[in-house]
């Protein structure tokens, strides 16, 4: 086993550990936190698939911007939250629970079907662009590629995504302000 | 050199398990962790796929869209999920029943 098979299997181990602790515990709290490390091991394994920069990319967004958006909304939604979380039953199998997870046991089972019987190694476009030497080498600096793509190639899916990044934040900030008494 | 399969195997797993947190928690903010795990899902299958992509780099730019989308859906989530606190001083999706007839 390479070195890269090994930290694969680590890192995805990491991730769905962590991502199956934030689904099973009751503590909001720890719950958010071990997102945070799901996020860092998603981001290790973007990296392991030659995606340098979108790995930078969840580092600033989501483990900076979005949890601390989450921690923030939890710390201002106030203590009778965190008493209700607490009289709950904590079993992660209940009977209350069971049609979740059939709904996602099945969802599992389609999904990973799909993915071992589609081959997808051996998909006509990944042949070709193997043929035709177009995947990334794990040596190739990316950063500069899609920097001239998203200017030239993704123009116009860029500035539609930063007029609704525009409208979110106001609307966000609107959604949020306090009410005048009338 | 890992296989596309494994990928797309980690990638099921843990959308799987944000289908299941969002079907069964009894509270706003978890709900939106698990929307946000199935986002990560679908982004590293969009990274995994995007390797064979060297010149027009699609997997990876759709990857950095999404990445943005689900900034901007998290800031108005949390605006909304704040707001229906503050009227009904809960977040338990199921006992906001105003628009319930």
């Amino acid at each position: 086993m390479s070195m890269v098979q090994f930290l694969f299997y680590l890192m995805s181990f990491i991730a769905l550990a962590s991502a199956v602790f934030v689904a099973a515990t009751k503590n909001l709290v720890r719950s958010i936190f071990m997102f945070f490390i799901t996020l860092l091991a998603l981001a290790g394994l973007y990296v392991l698939a030659m995606a340098d920069f979108v790995a930078i990319t969840q580092v600033v967004i989501y483990v900076g911007g979005i949890l601390v958006l989450i921690l923030f909304a939890f710390m201002l939604s106030g203590k009778e939250n965190l008493n209700y979380i607490a009289q709950q039953q904590n079993k992660f199998i209940s009977i209350g629970k069971l049609p979740a997870i059939l709904l996602a046991a099945l969802f599992l089972i389609v999904l990973v079907n799909v993915a071992i019987n589609i081959h997808p190694d051996s998909l006509p476009w990944i042949k070709k662009s193997i043929a035709y030497k177009n995947y990334i080498q794990p040596d190739a600096a990316m950063t500069e590629n899609i920097g001239v793509n998203l200017m030239t190639r993704y123009l116009l899916p860029f500035e539609a995504i930063s007029i609704l990044l525009m409208i979110a934040l106001v609307g966000a900030a609107h959604l949020s302000r306090k009410e005048a008494k009338p | 050199m890992i296989s596309l399969t494994d990928f797309m195997i980690v990638s099921a797993v843990l959308f799987c398990i944000g289908l299941y947190m969002i079907v069964s928690r009894h509270n706003a903010i978890q709900i939106l962790i698990g929307i946000e795990l199935m986002l990560n899902a679908a982004i590293l299958n969009l990274v995994a796929f995007g390797r064979f992509d060297r010149m027009a780099n699609g997997g990876q730019m759709f990857a950095l869209f999404a990445i943005v989308l689900a900034a901007a859906t998290t800031a108005v989530a949390l605006a909304i999920i704040l707001n229906v606190y503050k009227r009904y001083k809960t977040i338990d999706p199921g006992k906001i029943d105003n628009l319930k007839d």
